[in-house]
């Protein structure tokens, strides 16, 4: 190529390539490391978590208690006590409420817009799915404080509406858009000859949705509900907002209780930096950094399976 | 119906396929009606958002600060400190998120790596909220010394929104037809230079559809910024990133649980303006990403 060219236009080329000889290199390199930050951030995440409550857990914590006792008095003057069980038990029954609301409501949905809608009314639900995605969290939480309690007093006669109740709702709420697109996607991933067969024997679109879509698309639909539970386990500011402030194992919906993510919410702006309490709420997020890690590599895996298969 | 009688009886449906039949309109019933009870509370959270706060929105409550222990004025700083949280987070985000984006789609071998990198990716994006916060705290406000600071705050809000901009980068890229790549590379550029010129220009608008997304959430979130820079009450603007700032949503939270006396339309319309931004940011992500598939010549 420098051949043909006159001797201007090769100072010229050999110039603009030296820049490039020196600037491409540098910014694959600057590509590469940004492509690998997602890894330095999970560790990141793992490492100043546990390490700002790692003096706590190493030595004071006792895991026993930790696990095992319901008893969450971090402030008492004379009987400290760190157990999580009622923390884990508000979890644990808010996120329950909301999967028996946002599973059937939400996979209902994937299954009416991915098999039973086409053209602009199917985009048109989807959409919608989206700005129900889009709402902050705060916003859901004021939602729960300001119209779900007065009704909830009033329907059931509830002496506070802020409860596992309004909480699970809530969360239901929150949890369908991504069951709503994952489970879609799901269903989207199972080849249309299935559907083609299935219809040829004579069979309706309901008994081609029940008898071959479901079990072909069976992990990928798992993996939306866990999706959708990693997301109702983690949420914060609307439960801290509308499940009330009560740490306690509930007896019933109308109870109110203190999630694992409301407590650190709650807590951490009124502890000493440092102290054992600050470094209690530490121990918390690890502990939550571990529940969503695992739920999320499962479904990670199962949707993985679905691609190589 | 032109055809003899016996012809049409042969063909006529045996009561199992009619019963197959009405159990599939009634299946069909059920779900229209389970999705239009999901998309019933959207409608009634707008509805309710805009009756009861509509009223509250005046320009004296866009336009000053809140007085009076926040039970009077307006919301003006919190507007102002969402948008410089919006600025910086996004500043930091969309050049690591694009960049990554672009190393996973175009340069990332097959092997385990690319798979530990893309699992890294599922669960920075399902870490939750608060534990982020926690990250906040600990790497930004403390280890890296910004103490709580608009800084602080747009860090882990870009911390946790990366996932956004990474994924949608990916599919924008991934979008851009092989046949192009090969048709530069044959022509002697490099891969950088395809990707400057070839890829990037023809993907730019579906990198911006995830861009705007991420602006979208970051704008929503409360529990990364509560305790990494946002202020409950700050009636002046903030002047750098050092500062600290007031937030839409954070404000929202502090009227609605941790104030007395606040006029009653007051949530409800610092929630109308909070959702207003967050929606029309969505709007111009979902109507780019619309207009794009209509486009799409390949």
């Amino acid at each position: 190529m420098t051949d043909t060219t006159s001797g201007t236009d090769e100072g010229q080329v050999s110039t603009s390539r030296r820049i490039a000889a020196i600037v491409e290199p540098a910014i694959e390199w600057l590509i590469r490391l940004c492509g690998f930050s997602a890894i330095f951030f999970v560790f990141g995440i793992f490492f100043f978590v546990f390490s700002s409550g790692a003096d706590f857990i190493m030595n004071r914590l006792d895991v026993v208690e930790f696990m095992t006792s319901p008893e969450w008095y971090p402030t008492s003057v004379s009987n400290k006590r760190y157990g999580t069980l009622a923390l884990v038990a508000g979890t644990l029954s808010v996120t329950t409420l909301a999967m028996m609301i946002a599973v059937p409501f939400g996979l209902g949905t994937a299954v009416f817009i991915s098999e039973f809608c086409d053209g602009p009314f199917k985009e048109a639900l989807k959409i919608i799915v989206e700005f129900l995605a889009a709402i902050p969290s705060v916003v859901w939480g004021f939602i729960g404080l300001a119209i779900m309690n007065p009704v909830i007093i009033d329907v059931f006669n509830a002496p506070i509406g802020l409860n596992v109740l309004n909480g699970g709702v809530i969360l239901g709420l929150m949890s369908v858009p991504i069951i709503v697109s994952i489970g879609e996607d799901a269903l989207k991933a199972v080849p249309d000859t299935y559907r083609e067969a299935s219809l040829a024997l004579g069979a309706t679109k309901w008994q081609t949705v029940y008898k071959v879509l479901f079990p072909a698309a069976r992990s990928g639909l798992l993996a939306a509900v866990l999706l959708g539970v990693g997301r109702a386990i983690g949420e914060t500011i609307a439960v801290l907002m509308a499940t009330g402030h009560a740490v306690q194992i509930p007896n019933s919906p109308l109870d109110s209780v203190r999630t694992l993510t409301a407590t650190i919410a709650a807590e951490l702006g009124e502890t000493a930096q440092g102290g054992d309490h600050y470094q209690a709420l530490f121990a918390i997020g690890v502990l939550l950094f571990i529940f969503t890690f695992a739920v999320n590599l499962t479904a990670d895996l199962l949707v993985r399976g679905i691609k190589n298969k | 119906m032109s055809r003899g009688e016996t012809e049409h009886t042969d063909f006529s449906a045996t009561p199992m396929t009619e019963a197959s039949h009405s159990r599939q309109k009634i299946a069909r019933a059920f779900l229209g009606i389970a999705t239009a009870l999901l998309l019933l509370p959207l409608f009634a959270i707008i509805g309710l958002l805009v009756t009861h706060g509509m009223s509250a929105i005046t320009a004296e409550f866009l336009l000053e600060a809140p007085t009076a222990g926040m039970t009077a004025g307006g919301i003006y700083p919190a507007i102002i400190g969402t948008l410089w949280l919006i600025g910086v987070s996004l500043a930091v985000a969309a050049p690591i998120g694009i960049m990554a984006g672009i190393y996973l789609n175009e340069y990332a071998p097959e092997n385990w790596v690319t798979r530990m990198i893309n699992l890294a990716i599922v669960n920075l994006a399902g870490v939750p909220s608060i534990v982020h916060a926690l990250f906040g705290v600990g790497a930004f406000v403390l280890f890296l010394g910004l103490g709580t600071s608009i800084l602080s705050a747009s860090l882990t809000l870009a911390v946790m929104t990366l996932p956004v901009i990474i994924a949608s980068t990916k599919e924008a890229l991934a979008s851009v037809p092989v046949a192009f790549r090969h048709a530069s590379w044959t022509l002697g550029a490099s891969r950088w230079q395809t990707i400057w010129h070839i890829v990037l220009p023809n993907s730019v608008s579906g990198i911006l559809t995830g861009v705007i997304l991420q602006v979208s959430r970051a704008a929503g979130e409360t529990a990364p910024i509560m305790f990494t820079g946002a202020a409950f009450y700050l009636p002046f603007l903030p002047q750098s990133v050092q500062d600290q700032c007031m937030a839409l949503s954070m404000h929202l939270f502090t009227v609605s649980t941790q104030v007395p006396n606040v006029p009653e339309a007051f949530p409800y319309a610092t929630a109308l303006v909070l959702l207003t931004l967050v929606v029309t940011f969505n709007f111009f992500s979902i109507g780019l990403r619309t207009y794009l598939r209509a486009r799409r010549k390949w």
